[in-house]
């Protein structure tokens, strides 16, 4: 059944891997400090800082290079997308 | 106990809209809609009326702050004119689309260019389609009920749709009329609080305006449906408000002398009041003559429009508007009513009063006259330029 005016349950973005939308991916160096200002970029959510180190969720990464371009120590180098 | 003042068109509505306890008002100011919000706004800040009052940074921002103070499950309520109300256009389709019932006034003034600031229905013509419901009012009094009215009826859960109160600006708004007030224990009574069908809650999250890949067709028909039930709710509450106050102003339409009228007049909004008193002068001279005032343009009651005019034998339309390539919008809808019936009356378009140009007696019944040769002629104009200085165009 159709929800009036398409409202529905939250969370529903997760069931659409954003991800395979990608022609460049970024890749993590080791210059990467654990800043996190990648993270607050990311307009996809797709990062997230544990233990000092940026990891990527590849599932929704779109490949914008947006963290690449905001990444203080350039440790974030976009490649790309082999298929 | 009501009370009945004279007032601008302006402070009635305030006062209308005041007595429906909107929770939120964002807006932004332009002519000729100032003085509602205006005097909205110093209820505010007198303690008056215990509303959030967001002054926008632009009609988008405006219709985007109730667009999310609507999905939380307040009432919410905004107004513009011409420009502004096309800067809402994009906001407004989200809003009928997520079948939010937010009210506004639409006080019609003419878009640009050129510039001007007198009165047409062009700018909330350009939302006919939004999938907001469109009620022309003819006089302030009818603007004050309009507005109760429309809340009751864009809440209604078999609605859902956002209601534009359109009326003519200057003509009503900044004119002044003696205006019943009505009690607010009646008014109350007659609305009671909102109670949303699905509320915006972080405790409760839910996805507004989600991604329908393979659904809209279904989503439009809903709307589409909400629309065709609007056409039997808007007829109740008109009923219902009557009960209460006694006032009626028609439900989708009011057909004014029109039972054995040879001739009948279309037209929405202020200028009906104009057509009524001509109708009455050519009545007393014999003359069959009536009016049919379109209230509600959207949903459009063509069953209802085809039942008031198929015994006359032309339809004269006004349109203070023009769909620029095509013609008038009321005459077009009229025509479409008419089509695919045995015997329809003829359908003479008339455009008149674009840029607030006066339309008065005079050009009512120039329009009634030429009817009438019509008729003789066996022949319609598929459209007349009413009133225009041909002089500047050679
Ligand atoms: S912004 Fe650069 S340094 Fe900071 S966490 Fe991200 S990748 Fe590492
Ligand atoms: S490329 Fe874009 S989407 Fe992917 S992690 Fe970086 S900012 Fe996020």
């Amino acid at each position: 059944m159709l929800t009036i005016g398409a409202v529905c349950e939250a969370g529903k973005s997760r069931l659409n891997k954003t991800g395979s939308w990608r022609d460049y991916y970024p890749e993590i160096t080791a210059k990467c400090t654990g800043c996190g200002i990648c993270e607050l970029f990311c307009p996809d959510s797709s990062i997230t800082i544990i233990d000092k180190k940026c990891i990527i969720n590849y599932d929704y990464c779109k490949g914008c290079g947006i963290c690449a371009n905001e990444c203080p120590k350039t440790a974030i180098l976009m490649k790309e997308e082999r298929k | 106990m009501s009370r009945t003042a004279v007032m601008e068109g302006s402070f009635a509505v305030a006062e209308a809209v005041k007595a429906c306890r909107p929770e939120v008002i964002a807006a932004y100011p332009i002519s000729p809609q100032t003085h509602i919000i205006e005097e909205l706004s110093k209820y505010v800040a007198d303690n008056e009326l215990s509303s959030k009052y967001v002054r926008a940074d632009s009609e988008f921002s405006a219709a985007s702050i109730v667009y999310g103070s609507s999905g939380t499950g307040a009432r919410s309520y905004t107004a513009s004119s011409s420009q502004g109300l096309l800067l809402m256009t994009e906001v407004l389709y989200a809003m009928a689309g997520t079948r939010l019932p937010v009210v506004l006034t639409g006080v019609n003034r003419t878009v640009s260019a050129p510039i001007t600031i007198q009165p047409d229905h062009q700018d909330t013509m350009a939302l006919r389609d939004t999938g907001v419901i469109q009620i022309y009012v003819e006089n302030i009094q009818e603007a004050y009920a309009t507005h109760i009215q429309a809340f009751k009826l864009a809440e209604d859960h078999d609605i859902l749709l956002p209601v534009m109160v359109c009326m003519d600006g200057w003509i009503l708004t900044h004119t002044f009329e003696p205006v019943k007030i009505e009690e607010q224990e009646l008014v109350d009574k007659f609305l009671p609080p909102f109670v949303p069908k699905y509320r915006l809650d972080p405790k409760n999250p839910l996805t507004y305006g989600s991604y329908g890949d393979d659904e809209v067709p279904e989503f439009r028909y809903m709307m589409h449906f909400a629309m065709e039930k609007a056409k039997t709710k808007i007829q109740l509450i008109a009923e219902e408000y009557k009960e209460i106050f006694g006032d009626y102003f028609g439900g989708l339409t009011e057909a004014y002398k029109c039972e054995d009228a040879e001739i009948i007049l279309v037209a929405m909004g202020s200028v009906i009041g104009t057509i009524k008193e001509t109708i009455d002068q050519l009545r007393s001279e014999g003359k069959k003559v009536g009016v049919l005032k379109v209230r509600t343009y959207r949903p459009f009651p063509a069953e209802e429009i085809f039942e008031i005019v198929k015994n006359a034998k032309i339809v004269a339309v006004i349109d203070k508007s023009i769909s620029v390539g095509q013609g008038g919008q009321l005459a077009t809808d009229i025509k479409a009513a008419l089509i695919n019936k045995k015997t329809p009356p003829l359908v003479y378009s008339c455009i008149a009063g674009m840029g607030g140009r006066e339309v008065n007696i005079n050009t009512v019944k120039y329009i009634i006259n030429k009817s009438e040769n019509s008729l003789i002629t066996n022949q319609v104009p598929d459209i007349d330029y009413i009133e225009i200085k041909r002089q500047y165009l050679e």
